[in-house]
């Protein structure tokens, strides 16, 4: 099994230019450790799956990368995660913009109670983005055009964005995040808390995203991750089993846990 | 091998089980008969023991109410004579100068005095002319001299005038001083009973709206003594108490739920602030008397020292209901906006307190609510003097509703304890003001999620 396990290590393929990396990444809560070794390439404009059964670690992963883990007490971190080859633990990093920069859309629809307008314009608003209400009206109609919600809000932004449903308040959560021009967003189960409907309205969403924006998600859903990912990476017990072309893993997993997972014989 | 070997004897007991679930139930059996009828029988005992509870509750508070308010309303109400003055011109301006200062210094008194002894001629003894002059109190004098510096066409005239009675009279004139009584063991003897039948019959007594008890401050003269020195005191007293507990209570509470690290520190601060929330009130008095009194010298009687007081007192109300504010609001929302690049204060202030806020402001109000009527730490601090002034700042001698209660209480005259449950009304009803005020803040600053 180990040697397997290796084997598949060292056949991750490494990517020529990517966008983030992960080194030798350990991660703990107090004594328990969440994350072995872990070593991950991104790929620009592309969507990168993270799947594993619960518990394995893929959302921990995903939450190191824009440093959300920072405000957990008792967590340390050991190894490297780089942006643009830049790491991002450096004392040298501001995280705040860090996090403007990684962009990041949460497991149940959080929009904040205020108004559709607000939920859009709270990030260019706090990062100084704009000089003037035009320049944020459009970010705010370019937003939400790009998150699919234009057409279905444009006559309510005023209106609060609570009163919205499930499908419509997880895509607000998108336009807001990409309101930021981040150059990464990452997706922490982004459908598990929606319809069938609204599931596929979000994955549509996410592959025409993929042509700006690189994309991390993480899922449940092995159809999800067939359908919306180009790369694939299989988390078991906090540790990196397998990476590669989403078909690959899909029809042609090379490690065994991989094999077990995909076919649904445990997880 | 063992695995299978487990499978099985899950199996088997998961057989015996089924096979106890598939034995009918006889549904109509008298054991589950009466099962049915003791469920029955606790639900009705149940409903009754929370509807007695209930009445009870009530039933108190109906009683203290309407203690307090029968013989509380009555301090609302004045009574009045009504006497013929003479406005003499030799006494109130005798060079007719019509010069006001000249006319503010006319002994009024005098000019009561003149038409009660008018009224009454038959009364010749000193001692019998001093009884009369209690029919009016020593405050009318004040009001007839602003009715001619008003109106200095009256000099010359006579009129009948309306007079603020003295306390004994209005007692009798309300009924609290019986007729019927020994007359060796009430306040009036038989003469001036004669006179309050005599002036009764002319009409010339009457209960009036008694505005001077919302506008005066406290006085000797029970007739003459007024609440509002006290409620501006209680004003300025919670101002300061607001403006030193409000932000000091947010901010520990926001530092401590949402920055401090959860160390041994924290623990014992936090076991502290909830300890302090229990500590008699007096204790933080005696606090207020040495460190504002003794070492800082502030001045003594002054709502300024009393609202630091307070405000001490108020603290860990304020913290403990914003604390468990701030923890009401949903994780999801800080990770929405850490997640957007919010940094933690921008986080906590654009997002955390606004949905805080209602809890923040309830809690707030309660402990004001509290503040407004605590009364042992300011006898501390002094604040339990007799003042006849309205305040007019933070600085200036003043004293709260709640300790104008206790004085009123504690006076001989009969006519306070009428004004002392007349002052519990009015500090219950800024109470209820303030606790529905709370109730408004929390509708209007209420959303949801």
């Amino acid at each position: 099994m180990a040697a397997v396990s290796q084997s598949a290590m060292t056949a991750q393929p490494s990517v020529a230019s990517p966008k983030m990396t992960a080194r030798d990444l350990n991660l703990s809560y107090g004594d328990n450790q969440a994350l072995f070794d872990v070593n991950l390439d991104i790929v620009e404009r592309q969507v990168t799956a993270l799947i594993g059964p619960s518990g394995c670690g893929k959302s921990t992963f995903l939450r190191c990368m824009n440093r959300m883990n920072d405000t957990i007490d008792g967590v340390t971190i050991k190894g490297e995660v780089t942006l643009d080859g830049r790491d991002i633990y450096d004392k040298r990093i501001d995280v705040v913009q860090l996090r403007a920069r990684i962009g990041m859309v949460f497991q149940k629809p959080n929009p904040f109670p205020k108004t559709i307008y607000d939920n859009v314009a709270y990030g260019p608003r706090i990062h100084g983005l704009v000089n003037s209400r035009d320049e944020l009206d459009q970010i705010v109609m370019t937003s939400l055009e790009r998150a699919g919600l234009l057409k279905e809000v444009k006559d309510r932004l005023q209106s609060p964005a609570t009163g919205l449903s499930g499908g419509q308040q997880q895509r607000l959560c998108i336009a807001r995040a990409v309101a930021v021009s981040p150059e990464v967003i990452l997706m922490d189960e982004p459908c598990s808390a929606l319809d069938p409907i609204a599931t596929a309205k979000v994955e549509e969403l996410i592959d025409e995203l993929r042509s700006n924006y690189t994309i991390v998600i993480v899922t449940h859903s092995m159809q999800q991750a067939a359908r919306v990912s180009q790369r694939t990476a299989f988390f078991h017990l906090g540790k990196l089993v397998e990476v590669g072309e989403t078909d690959q893993i899909f029809t042609n997993p090379k490690d065994e846990r991989t094999k077990g997972y995909i076919t649904g014989r445990f997880g | 091998m063992t695995d299978m070997a487990s499978l099985m004897e899950d199996r088997a007991a998961a057989k015996v089980i089924s096979d106890n679930l598939h034995k009918p139930v006889d549904w109509d059996s008298p054991k589950i008969a009466r099962n049915i009828k003791k469920r029955y029988a606790a639900e009705r005992r149940f409903k009754f023991y929370g509807l007695s509870a209930i009445g009870i509750a009530l039933l108190a508070l109906f009683v203290l109410a309407g203690s307090i308010g029968s013989k509380g309303y009555s301090a609302f109400f004045q009574t009045y004579v009504q006497l013929e003055v003479t406005f003499d011109a030799a006494e109130i301006d005798p060079d007719g100068t019509g010069d006001p200062a000249v006319i503010g210094k006319a002994n009024f008194d005098g000019l009561i005095k003149q038409a009660l002894r008018d009224r009454f001629p038959e009364v010749t003894s000193r001692q019998a002319k001093r009884d009369l002059y209690g029919i009016v109190s020593g405050g009318a004098s004040y009001d007839l001299r602003e009715r001619v510096m008003e109106n200095p066409g009256l000099i010359g005239q006579t009129r009948k005038v309306w007079l603020i009675s003295g306390d004994d009279f209005d007692m009798l004139n309300k009924g609290y001083i019986s007729a019927d009584v020994d007359e060796g063991s009430r306040r009036l003897n038989d003469e001036e009973i004669a006179w309050y039948d005599s002036l009764k019959s002319d009409g010339a007594v009457e209960k009036h709206f008694h505005t001077r008890f919302f506008t005066n401050g406290d006085s000797r003269e029970p007739e003459l003594a007024g609440i509002w020195g006290a409620a501006v005191g209680s004003l300025y007293t919670l101002m300061v108490t607001l403006a030193l507990s409000f932000p000091i209570g947010v901010f520990a509470a926001v530092y401590l739920e949402e920055f401090a690290p959860k160390n041994r520190f924290t623990t014992i601060v936090e076991v502290n602030i909830n300890n302090l929330a229990a500590v008699p009130s007096i204790v933080f008095g005696l606090l207020g008397l040495e460190v504002y009194l003794n070492v800082m010298h502030l001045p003594r009687s002054a709502p300024v020292v009393g609202g630091l007081t307070l405000a001490l007192m108020t603290l860990p109300t304020i913290i403990i209901a914003s604390r468990a504010a701030i923890k009401a609001v949903p994780p999801s929302i800080r990770q929405a906006a850490l997640g957007l690049g919010a940094s933690p204060v921008q986080t906590v202030t654009h997002h955390v307190l606004p949905l805080a806020m209602p809890g923040i402001l309830t809690g707030t109000i309660i402990g004001m609510a509290q503040a407004l009527g605590e009364t042992a730490p300011l006898l501390m601090i002094g604040m339990v003097a007799f003042i006849v002034d309205i305040p007019g700042g933070a600085l200036d001698p003043a004293t709260v509703l709640p300790v104008q209660i206790y004085l009123w209480a504690d006076s001989p005259e009969r006519a306070f304890v009428e004004k002392t449950s007349a002052a519990i009304m009015v500090l219950l009803a800024f109470l209820v003001l303030m606790n529905g005020f709370a109730v408004y803040l929390r509708k209007k600053f209420e959303r949801k999620w």
